[in-house]
């Protein structure tokens, strides 16, 4: 175990976590807006820094990602110092200037009473803040369709040459953990379009409803070793057989007994 | 031919000596950039062409060398007669023959063909008597311009590899790591870290196996020591590599090179494969049981990459993206390996250290920063090229006894020290020994070694501007207070640039900066303000020229200055009429001219041209 100081209180943490999970542990609520626990920590969005010192550094201090920042004992932690305060301000105002229109920006940037921001806003702007999580998931999926282009300022996320990426399978991990839902996708009856390629929706054999695509089912079966015929069905229907067998099990036990 | 032991590169090392002293005379023909830019290759083909036709008695085809890099690149392209050491400038293919009639035949020196010392205007015959070579220290150059640059036989004839012979048979890992310490050499990519300690935590490291890397990334605007050592002595590279690698039990190496530097790959690639030939890498080293292989990692030219865990990812096929360091490269570098990372000039000085002991490396330069540190010396000064003084020497003595003082002997102005992650220091610090600490102190840094000097023609704010500029464009992107907050900066300088600035957006380039700073992950962003900040501290009156007065002193802003004809100076040549882009000028010849200040777009052209002095800039 290892004991370190937190605004203040002695806390207990275990060898090898990071100051991100205790800090959530204590009910300490600090923005990450790049973290997910999915995922390996990738400290790109700085907001979950602290201030960190110990007793023996005599006074000099240091910031940290907390995310990515393992325990250790005696560290005294601050996760609203004046300056982390200040700097996670910064980053918010920055982060408006970059997506303007994005509510979730907003809302967090209002949290810290910014109504607008003071720098000067992004011509061409987006909603996306460039967490990385889309592309972190996909590769975490497997398929690693999507990637980070460009470099700097002109880093975006986009599918290989800006073409519908081959190894997509439109599985959605990326658009429904998106912090700002900035990645599109329609469904409509059953085709589904993302990343501007075009997938087709399975069809329930049990109730008509369309579940998920042809592409990621196929992925799932092969990767998994499930058979194919196992996904002609939703998952609801999938429940509703199940519990029919058991009623019909039940039942015959039952009619079995004198 | 394979050299099975030390004893057989000892004789091996005498033999090629003695073909080098055996030589009546020798051409040092530079072949560095600088001078191949200028056409250095042109020269030596004539050389070769012509010297292969006349049969010179006492003149071997072999000992016409294609060195490195000089290091007197304002000069080139520049050719050397050993052993004299007589020492041409800006030869030209025409003045191939005249140099084999009379410097190779008949011992006569041709006298415009020498150099000239800036302010004495005295021709200077031999190499070691220039100013600009007579007041350097050479420890990671020392063979530049001395050997072939594709040519082991020449590295050996040196002495070379003896270090390694030396560290192999009588030293253990831990003597070898303890000469390191004991010689004070600081990393010579820029931050300084104790050399010697780095190979000390890699060596004690349990995890295996362990790596060494080259960073041989160098990408600073207007820097290329590393480039210069990689293409003209690679070999002394590779021999602080495989020592290192022996005190550090590493048996895989890798130098990271830019594409950029297409000579550089070839030369080390070339150099690799000699050295192979020869045993001195690859298995069982000199007959011993220590084997360790180099391969080379290209980069496409990101400055990130230069950054460690960026480099290291970079080497492992990933995309060049800084990591948190929070354990240290040296424990988790390349494939989470325990690695060391050293600069081109850190392993260039390796060698020399072995041989001569750490003790007498540690002599020169400052306490707390030993040795030596090669710069590249450029921008508006007389001598541009590529020096290597003692730790210590003050930013005056490079500035003006190395290089010569400033271009057309304008007022000099600033200095940027350490590349775009460095800082400009004015006047009042000319006298600053350079060394690691001093130069954080005053607000710059050491960097890997770029020197750009800037007279008063040159705008601070526009200077700034250029530096965020190269860095929103080099920065990765991939956390918000570096991608997003260099982004501001540079916007907000432009703002001041183009005279629409107020007080409180100076005041908030500078908050903002510090929050970069603070938040930013890696070392490119942590740095990245230093040139706005640096310049802010030491001219701050010109930031608020621009702001309140809507000025720009040096006359480089081009919203905020305008072109004017001095009547009593233009004699109407039509010049600066026919030099002007946007035809803003008007005027008969023999007439005086005018410009309209409507149409003019401030190229400043008609300035340039101007042989009379009759076009200011307010």
């Amino acid at each position: 175990m290892v004991h370190l100081t937190l605004n203040g209180k002695i806390v207990q943490a275990r060898e090898g976590e990071v100051l991100l999970s205790v800090i959530r542990r204590e009910g300490i609520s600090i923005p990450a807006t790049c973290h997910h626990e999915s995922v390996e920590a990738f400290g790109a969005c700085r907001l979950c820094t602290v201030e960190i010192t110990k007793k023996e550094w005599n006074g000099w201090k240091d910031y940290v990602t907390s995310c990515l920042y393992p325990v250790q004992n005696d560290l005294i932690v601050d996760t609203h110092s004046p300056a982390v305060v200040e700097l996670r301000r910064t980053l918010i105002d920055l982060q408006l200037a970059r997506c303007p229109n994005s509510p979730e920006i907003r809302q967090m940037a209002e949290e810290y009473g910014i109504t607008t921001t003071s720098y000067e806003e992004r011509p061409d702007g987006d909603n996306c803040i460039l967490c990385g999580l889309c592309t972190r998931i996909c590769d975490r999926m497997g398929f690693a369709a999507i990637s980070t282009v460009g470099r700097g300022y002109g880093r975006r996320v986009a599918p290989p040459l800006d073409e519908p990426p081959p190894d997509c399978v439109g599985c959605l991990a990326c658009a429904l953990n998106c912090p700002t839902k900035v990645i599109p996708y329609v469904d409509k009856g059953t085709t589904r379009v993302i990343w501007t390629k075009q997938f087709e929706l399975m069809t329930c054999t049990g109730c008509g409803r369309t579940t998920i695509t042809r592409d990621f089912a196929k992925s799932l079966g092969e990767s998994r070793q499930i058979s194919l015929q196992y996904f002609e069905k939703c998952d609801d229907c999938h429940r509703r057989e199940l519990s029919q067998t058991m009623t019909r099990i039940v039942s015959w036990q039952r009619e079995e007994k004198p | 031919m394979r050299v099975e032991s030390p004893r057989h590169l000892a004789e091996l090392q005498q033999a090629f000596h003695a073909r080098e002293i055996g030589f009546a005379k020798k051409l040092h023909i530079c072949c560095g950039p600088g001078c191949l830019a200028s056409g250095a290759a042109d020269i030596v083909s004539k050389f070769k062409a012509l010297l292969k036709k006349r049969h010179l008695t006492d003149f071997s085809l072999e000992a016409i060398k294609e060195t490195g890099c000089h290091g007197l690149c304002e000069q080139g392209p520049l050719v050397v007669i050993e052993p004299d050491g007589i020492f041409y400038t800006k030869v030209k293919p025409k003045h191939v023959e005249t140099i084999i009639d009379s410097t190779l035949e008949r011992n006569e020196v041709i006298s415009e063909l020498l150099y000239r010392e800036p302010h004495s205007q005295r021709c200077v015959e031999h190499y070691r008597d220039i100013d600009f070579y007579a007041r350097q220290h050479r420890i990671a150059l020392r063979h530049l311009g001395r050997i072939s640059q594709y040519d082991i036989r020449d590295y050996l004839a040196q002495g070379g590899y003896s270090a390694l012979a030396k560290a192999l048979t009588t030293m253990t890992p831990d003597q070898i790591v303890s000469e390191v310490t004991t010689s004070g050499l600081r990393g010579r990519g820029g931050a300084g870290f104790p050399t010697g300690r780095k190979w000390a935590t890699c060596r004690n490291a349990e995890e295996q196996p362990h790596y060494v890397i080259c960073n041989g990334d160098e990408g600073d605007p207007g820097a290329f020591m590393d480039r210069a050592i990689m293409e003209g002595d690679p070999h002394s590279v590779l021999e602080g590599m495989i020592i290192c690698a022996f005190a550090v039990g590493s048996a895989q190496g890798y130098i990271y090179v830019r594409e950029e530097y297409p000579l550089a790959v070839q030369n080390l690639q070339l150099a690799i494969d000699q050295a192979s030939d020869y045993g001195l890498l690859g298995d069982n080293i000199l007959g011993s049981d220590f084997s360790f292989s180099i391969k080379i990692s290209r980069g496409g030219g990101a400055f990130v990459c230069g950054e460690s865990s960026a480099l290291m990812k970079s080497v492992a096929g990933d995309v060049g993206e800084p990591r948190a360091k929070y354990v240290r490269s040296v424990l988790k570098g390349l494939f989470d390996r325990p690695t060391v990372l050293n600069n081109v000039e850190t392993f260039a000085n390796v060698p020399v250290i072995i041989n001569q002991g750490g003790e007498r490396f540690a002599e020169l330069g400052m306490k707390k920063s030993t040795g030596t540190k090669a710069f590249s010396l450029v921008g508006k000064v007389r001598n541009t090229g590529l020096i290597e003084v003692p730790m210590g020497t003050t930013l005056r003595q490079i500035i003006y006894d190395i290089g010569g003082g400033i271009l057309n002997d304008r007022p000099f102005k600033a200095v940027q020290t350490g590349g775009p992650s460095g800082g400009c220091l004015p006047e009042s610090k000319l006298d600053l020994p350079v060394d690691f600490n001093t130069l954080t102190e005053a607000g710059s840094m050491m960097g890997s070694g770029g020197m750009i000097v800037v007279d008063d023609r040159t705008c601070v704010v526009d200077l700034a501007k250029y530096f965020l500029a190269f860095l929103l464009d080099e920065s990765c992107g991939k956390c918000t207070p570096c991608r997003e907050g260099l982004y501001q900066l540079h916007r907000l300088a432009t703002k001041i640039s183009d005279g629409e600035a107020t007080e409180p957006d100076l005041d908030k380039m500078e908050q903002l900066s510090h929050m970069v700073i603070i938040g930013s992950l890696c070392g490119l962003g942590k740095s990245g303000p230093n040139p706005f900040l640096s310049t802010v501290q030491y001219f701050r009156d010109e930031y608020l020229a621009h702001i309140r007065e809507k000025r720009c002193p040096a006359g480089v802003c081009r919203a905020l200055i305008r072109y004017d004809v001095i009547a009593e100076k233009c004699d109407g040549c039509l010049a600066c009429i026919s030099a002007c882009a946007v035809h803003a000028i008007t005027g008969k010849k023999g007439q005086v001219h005018a410009i309209d200040q409507e149409l003019c777009d401030k190229c400043g052209a008609c300035h340039a041209v101007c042989t009379r002095h009759a076009i200011e800039v307010t």
